[in-house]
C-alpha cells in the first residue's frame, strides 16, 4: 500500500503540505485511538462490573469468580433492594430536598446575578466575591456551628416532627441553597454580562421596573444557562452525602445517597446486593447525564470559559 | 440619531429606582445575602470563635485560648497522618489526575473520530456521587470479594487493598482520580475550543513542533482554565470526605482532616471546640488559595 501511495503525489500536482502532514500522522492516530479506547474501557469497567455483579447471585460469583460466565441472571437483587430496604422511600426523600433546593437556588441566584450584572450597582463586586468565595470553602468549616444552631431552632410539629430544625428536611434544603448560591451567582452573572444591554435600556425607557426587567426581559434570555445549571445542581444535590449525614439523624428521612451508607450494614455480607444498591443510586444521575449531556457539560464550563 | 438620547435617558432612569423597585431589590437581594451570611459566613466565623473554647455542645462554653490547637498539634495522634493524607491527595490529583485529564482533552480536541464517545465515557464517572464511587471501589478492591484480586489471580494470600493501612489511601485516591480526571478533561476541552487556531498555524509556520506549540502557545492561552482547574483541584483535595467515609468511615489508614471534624461533632463524645479547631486548619489552608484566586478574578473584572 505504501508503494502505491508514494507515486500519487508525484503524478498529481504537488499535494498541499497540510495533506502530507495528515498522512504522516496516520500511525500516530491509530496510537491515539488505541490509547483513548483503552482509557475509556478502563473508565467503564468498574461500572460494568457493578452492573454485572448485581445481576448474579452472590453464591455464584463466590464460587466461580466475577469473570465467569453467568449461570443465572436475575433482577432479584434489585427487587430485594427495593422491597426489603425501602429504596423508594429514600428516593422520595431526595426529591423532597433536591427539587425545592434547585428551584429556590436558581431563583435567588438569578436575581442576585441580575442585580450584579445588569443593574451595575455599587458594591456589586464585593457581593460577587462574598458569594463566590463562600462556595469555595470546605463544607466541614461550616458544619459544626450549623449543627449546633439547627439543634436550637424550634420548628412547629407540622414542619418537622423532630420539633427542631435539626433532623428535618428544612435543614438540608437551607444548607444546600445557601451553599450552592455562590456557584450559581458566579455562573449566571458571567452569563448575563454577555447579554446585550441595549434591550434592557430600551425597557427602562418604556418604564419597566426592576421586577419586569428581571422576570420578563433578562430571565427568558437566560434559559440555556438556567437549564444547564439546573441539571448540574440537581445531580449535585442528589449526590450530596455530607449534609444529610450530619443534619439528619432519623434513618427514615435520609436521601438516597446517604441512605446507601446506612444500608451497607445490611448489605455487607453480600457484595452483589451492594452492587445493586450502587447501581440504583447511580442510575438517575447517569440517565440525566445521557439525556442532557449537552446541558450538563455546558453547566460546568459556563463558569470557566468566560472570555 | 435617536439612539444617543435614548441611551442617555436610559442611564439616568436606571439610577433612580421607584419605591416598588427598591422593595423588590430589598427583598430579593436581602434574602440571598442573609442566607449566605447565615449559612456560610456566619458559621465560618463561629467556627473560628468556637475553636478557642472547650465545649461539649450542651454545657457551658468555656474559653480555653489556644489549648485546642496545642492538643491538636501535639497530643492528637490522628492529626498529622490526616494532614499528610490531605497533602498526598492534593499531590496525587494535582500531579497525576489533572495532567492526565489535560492529556485526554488535548488528544480528543485534535478531532479524532469517535471523540463524542470518548468524551462521554471519560466524563461519566463525574456524575456519580463520591459515595457511590466509594462503594464501587469496594467491589473492585475488596480482599475476598473484590474484582482486582480475581483479575490478578491473587487467591492464595489475597491483598487487602482497602484494609491495609499502607495501601488503601492509594486505592482510594485512584478511585477519586477516576472522577477528577473527567471533570478536568471537560474544563480543558472547553478551554481548548476557545484557543484561536491561527495562533497554532502561526507557530507551525515558524517551525514549532507539536510539543513546542502546546507548551509555548496553547498552554499559556489556557491560563484562565488552568487557574480554575487549580482551584478545583485544591478545593476537592481539602474537601475529600465521601469516598473514605463510604469505604471505612475514614479509619485505619484513611484519616483525612474532614473526617476528623465530622468525628468530633457527631460522635458520642461531642467535642465542638476541638472539632472547630480542625475545621479552622482546613479553613486557613483553603483561604490561602481562595484569596489568590479571587485576586486574579478581581483583576480580570477590572480589565473587563
Amino acid at each position: 500500500m505504501t508503494a502505491q501511495a508514494a507515486p500519487v503525489p508525484l503524478a498529481a500536482p504537488p499535494a498541499p503540505p497540510a495533506r502530507a502532514a495528515r498522512r504522516r500522522t496516520r500511525p500516530g492516530r491509530i496510537g491515539v485511538h488505541a490509547f483513548l479506547m483503552a482509557v475509556s474501557l478502563a473508565f467503564l469497567a468498574p461500572l460494568l462490573l457493578a452492573v454485572y455483579a448485581s445481576l448474579r447471585p452472590y453464591d455464584e460469583t463466590a464460587e466461580h469468580g466475577y469473570f465467569s460466565l453467568p449461570r443465572h441472571l436475575s433482577l432479584d437483587y434489585y427487587r430485594q433492594a427495593f422491597s426489603d430496604s425501602g429504596m423508594t422511600k429514600y428516593f422520595v426523600n431526595t426529591m423532597i430536598i433536591a427539587v425545592p433546593g434547585v428551584l429556590v437556588t436558581l431563583f435567588l441566584a438569578s436575581f442576585v446575578a441580575f442585580a450584579l450584572a445588569r443593574l451595575k450597582m455599587r458594591g456589586g463586586l464585593v457581593l460577587l466575591m462574598l458569594f463566590t468565595a463562600g462556595n469555595l470553602l470546605p463544607q466541614q468549616v461550616i458544619v459544626t456551628p450549623l449543627y449546633v444552631v439547627f439543634n436550637r431552632i424550634p420548628l412547629p410539629y407540622w414542619m418537622s416532627d423532630s420539633m427542631t430544625m435539626f433532623d428535618s428536611y428544612w435543614a438540608v434544603v437551607v444548607v444546600q441553597v445557601g451553599f450552592q448560591l455562590g456557584f450559581c451567582v458566579f455562573v449566571l452573572a458571567n452569563f448575563m454580562r454577555t447579554l446585550p444591554q441595549e434591550i434592557l435600556e430600551a425597557a427602562v425607557v418604556d418604564g419597566a421596573g426592576v421586577w419586569t426587567r428581571y422576570w420578563r426581559i433578562t430571565l427568558p434570555l437566560c434559559r440555556p444557562a438556567l437549564a444547564a445549571l439546573g441539571t448540574l445542581q440537581f445531580t449535585w444535590m442528589y449526590n450530596d452525602f455530607l449534609w444529610a449525614l450530619v443534619f439528619i439523624s432519623d434513618g427514615d428521612k435520609l436521601p438516597i445517597t446517604s441512605a446507601l451508607n446506612n444500608l451497607r450494614g445490611q448489605f455487607f455480607t453480600d457484595y452483589n446486593l451492594l452492587a445493586a444498591g450502587s447501581v440504583i443510586v447511580a442510575l438517575p444521575t447517569l440517565v440525566v447525564f445521557l439525556l442532557l449531556q449537552r446541558h450538563f457539560i455546558a453547566g460546568l464550563t459556563l463558569g470557566s470559559s468566560k472570555g | 440619531m435617536s439612539f444617543i438620547p435614548a441611551r442617555r435617558t436610559g442611564r439616568r432612569v436606571s439610577r433612580r429606582f421607584t419605591g416598588r423597585d427598591l422593595a423588590v431589590l430589598a427583598v430579593l437581594l436581602g434574602i440571598p445575602v442573609l442566607l449566605d451570611i447565615a449559612v456560610v459566613w456566619g458559621p465560618t466565623l463561629a467556627s473560628v470563635a468556637l475553636s478557642f473554647t472547650g465545649w461539649d455542645g450542651i454545657g457551658d462554653i468555656k474559653w480555653v485560648g489556644t489549648q485546642n490547637y496545642e492538643n491538636l498539634f501535639n497530643n492528637y495522634p490522628q492529626f498529622w497522618p490526616a494532614a499528610r493524607h490531605n497533602l498526598l491527595w492534593l499531590a496525587f490529583l494535582g500531579l497525576v489526575a489533572t495532567p492526565f485529564g489535560l492529556l485526554l482533552a488535548v488528544l480528543i480536541d485534535r478531532g479524532v473520530r469517535f471523540s463524542r464517545f470518548y468524551q462521554s465515557t471519560l466524563y461519566m464517572p463525574v456524575v456519580l456521587s463520591l459515595a457511590v464511587v466509594g462503594f464501587i471501589a469496594q467491589l473492585v478492591f475488596s480482599r475476598d470479594q473484590g474484582a482486582l484480586n480475581a483479575v490478578i489471580g491473587d487467591t492464595g494470600s489475597p491483598t487487602d487493598w482497602l484494609g491495609d493501612p499502607d495501601l488503601n489511601i492509594w486505592m482510594v485516591m485512584l478511585a477519586a482520580a477516576w472522577r477528577h480526571t473527567g471533570y478536568v478533561m471537560i474544563l480543558y476541552l472547553a478551554g481548548l475550543k476557545a484557543v484561536d487556531p491561527s495562533l497554532k498555524e502561526a507557530a507551525a509556520i515558524d517551525g514549532a513542533g507539536e510539543t513546542q506549540t502546546f507548551f509555548r502557545i496553547v498552554l499559556p492561552t489556557l491560563r484562565p482554565v488552568n487557574v480554575i482547574v487549580g482551584v478545583i483541584t485544591v478545593i476537592e483535595s481539602l474537601r475529600a470526605f465521601d469516598i473514605v467515609y463510604a469505604v471505612n468511615h475514614g479509619r485505619n489508614g484513611l484519616e483525612l482532616l474532614s473526617v476528623l471534624v465530622t468525628d468530633n461533632i457527631i460522635g458520642e463524645a461531642s467535642r465542638i471546640g476541638f472539632g472547630s479547631a480542625i475545621a479552622v486548619v482546613l479553613l486557613v489552608v483553603s483561604l490561602g488559595f481562595v484569596v489568590t484566586y479571587l485576586v486574579q478574578e478581581l483583576r480580570g473584572e477590572k480589565n473587563r
